[in-house]
């Protein structure tokens, strides 16, 4: 695990987000992210874990509070830094976000062709990776030809075929059969497993034990009630009541 | 100010061509015609060609027929005496030929005269007319006639042809250039409201794209994608439909411009036939399409750019 000389892959501190000009959906958010762990973030619908996580893959501002990713200060960075942030990042989105008129296979190979991999190295490690998520016979099949738990598939091998520092997935697990969610858990920590940092987003308690190490926060209305902001699995009762199916 | 808007315009047609030119790798396998909105595309392209082509030829019609006139004046000697006729047809000539300026003048022959009046008179039986004709001296001035050397004229041949009447060529057709002066104005009204609309309609096809777009740009976005890299999948699009209906409707056009100066010149008019359209004319109306392409690959640049930095 880690110690604090690891230093930190992502700090939010008293972190605030609203859309517009209604109330805060995320207020006074801090916690830190240390590499290599496994975190799950876990809430109520509409508790503000896709906003959270929409502000750790840079797709939004907060409207107040500091986030520093990677060792720098994420919300003064020039525009022009944020795309070679992005690629060390591994996001897998709740509604997926497939380029609808292009196959799987170039579905995932694109993070790869947005960093510039030649065409002849990365036709190996997108089959490859297809074939781990079980879709080697769906190459050439459009997000529309898919079910639901296929697409989701494609959208978890194009989050992680390059290798991210962080991975980000939004209920990355939501359209699949438990078996399948087992399958893609061991694929994160697999990743983890090789120094990625993984967060995911889920309202499935079940998730949570299914990776002994994981380390959760639990979004309340928008807040971190733990001071800490991270908890260790097995949660406190107080943090975790028993028998909630929601969180 | 200048400088920057010429450059950025220069570096967007050239980033958009770049990415039409396949040479760059695709982030976007896609290369086709989406919607209606090309053929919105060409069937504006065409018209605006084929009024242009129109205000073009009339143009050069009315210019080419006025200078061959400009010079041209006539002289009747309307007598009905046919030997004082002919003396006094064969003074004016000889005056005219003296008089500084005149660099032709000679007498249209009785069967040329002939020729011109039969369709009004019918074919006549012989020398013995009912209805006299006057003689007819066709000339022609270096310069082109004006108030003053025409009444110069005047005073002159009527010192030796008292019968004579002289008459600028041009002054017949007055109406005439009057009228295609107008329909130039017409062709030009035409024109620059079809551009405008051709125009509107290229905007509309861009934003039209852009919704098509939106996900895959705001993907690309997303995965790391640069400005440069998104906006480049962005133009292709745009690109795509922009030159594909420019083209069609440039084809289309033509063909109607070609049609109608066929039909024109079996008229005699001489429309195209005849070279009423030189080739800088017919570059112009290259250029319509071409202008399309330029407003469309602007116009998608300053899209996807306002729309990105909206997206952080
Ligand atoms: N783009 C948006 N504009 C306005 N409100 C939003 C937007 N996205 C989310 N919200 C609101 O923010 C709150 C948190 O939503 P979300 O982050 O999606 O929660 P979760 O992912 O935990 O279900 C909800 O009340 C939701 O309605
Ligand atoms: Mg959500």
């Amino acid at each position: 695990m880690h110690t604090a000389t690891d230093g930190e892959i992502v700090q939010f501190d008293n972190v605030g987000l609203r859309y517009g000009a209604d109330r805060e959906v995320l207020s006074d958010v801090s916690f830190t992210l240390f590499p290599g762990s496994f975190y799950f973030l876990t809430g109520a619908s509409g508790a503000g874990k896709t906003s959270l996580l929409r502000l750790l893959y840079l797709a939004q501002r907060p409207s107040r509070g500091m986030i520093r990713m990677f060792g720098t200060d994420a919300i003064t960075l020039p525009r022009d830094r944020l795309p070679g942030f992005r690629r060390r990042l591994g996001v897998v989105f709740q509604d997926f976000r497939l380029v609808q008129h292009l196959s799987a296979f170039d579905n995932v190979a694109l993070p790869l062709r947005v960093a510039g991999v030649a065409e002849r190295e990365l036709a190996k490690p997108v089959a490859d990776m297809l074939d781990w998520v079980g879709l080697a016979d769906r190459t050439h099949a459009r997000p529309a030809q898919l079910s639901g738990g296929e697409q989701q598939r494609v959208a978890i091998a194009r989050a992680v075929i390059g290798r991210p520092e962080l991975l980000v997935a939004d209920e990355p697990t939501g359209n699949v059969d438990p078996d399948m969610a087992v399958k893609l858990l061991r694929l994160f920590e697999a990743l983890n497993r090789l120094g990625t940092t993984v967060v995911v987003a889920t309202h499935d308690v079940h998730l949570l034990k299914k990776v002994p190490d994981s380390l959760i926060m639990r979004l309340d209305k928008g807040r971190l009630p733990d001071p800490t902001g991270v908890l260790r699995y097995p949660p406190r009762p107080a943090a975790f009541p028993r028998g909630g199916g929601e969180l | 100010m200048v400088e920057e808007a010429t450059s950025s315009l220069s570096r967007s047609v050239a980033q958009g061509l770049r990415s039409l030119s396949g040479r760059e790798p695709e982030l976007i396998p896609q290369a086709r015609l989406s919607g209606p909105m090309p053929w919105v595309i060409a069937i504006m392209v065409a018209l605006t060609v084929i009024a242009a082509a129109a205000g073009l030829a009339l143009s050069n019609t009315a210019r080419s027929a006025s200078d061959e006139l400009s010079g041209g004046i006539t002289v009747q000697v309307i007598e009905a005496n046919p030997a004082e006729r002919d003396r006094q047809a064969r003074a004016a000539v000889e005056r005219l030929k003296r008089v500084p300026g005149v660099i032709d003048a000679h007498v249209v022959s009785q069967d040329e005269i002939e020729q011109l009046i039969e369709p009004w008179l019918g074919a006549r039986a012989g020398d013995d007319a009912e209805i006299p004709v006057p003689a007819l001296i066709d000339a022609r001035l270096r310069e082109s006639v004006n108030g003053e050397n025409l009444g110069a004229l005047r005073r002159s041949v009527r010192e030796v042809a008292p019968s004579a009447r002289i008459d600028a060529q041009s002054a017949w057709l007055t109406p005439v250039f009057g009228a295609i002066d107008s329909l130039r104005w017409l062709a030009v009204a035409l024109v620059l409201l079809l551009a405008f609309a051709l125009g509107a309609a290229v905007v509309l096809a861009v934003r039209n794209a852009f919704g098509t777009n939106r996900d895959t740009i705001e993907i690309v976005h997303l995965l790391g994608g640069t400005d440069t890299q998104v906006a480049r999948i962005f133009q292709r699009s745009v690109g795509f439909d922009a030159v594909g209906g420019g083209t069609v409707g440039l084809v289309l056009g033509l063909i109607v411009v070609l049609f109608f100066g066929r039909r024109f010149s079996d008229l005699g008019a001489g429309l195209v036939g005849g070279g009423a359209l030189q080739w800088y004319d017919w570059a112009l109306l290259a250029l319509v399409p071409l202008a399309g392409v330029v407003l469309a690959m602007v116009t998608a640049r300053i899209t996807v750019q306002r729309a990105l930095r909206r997206m952080l």
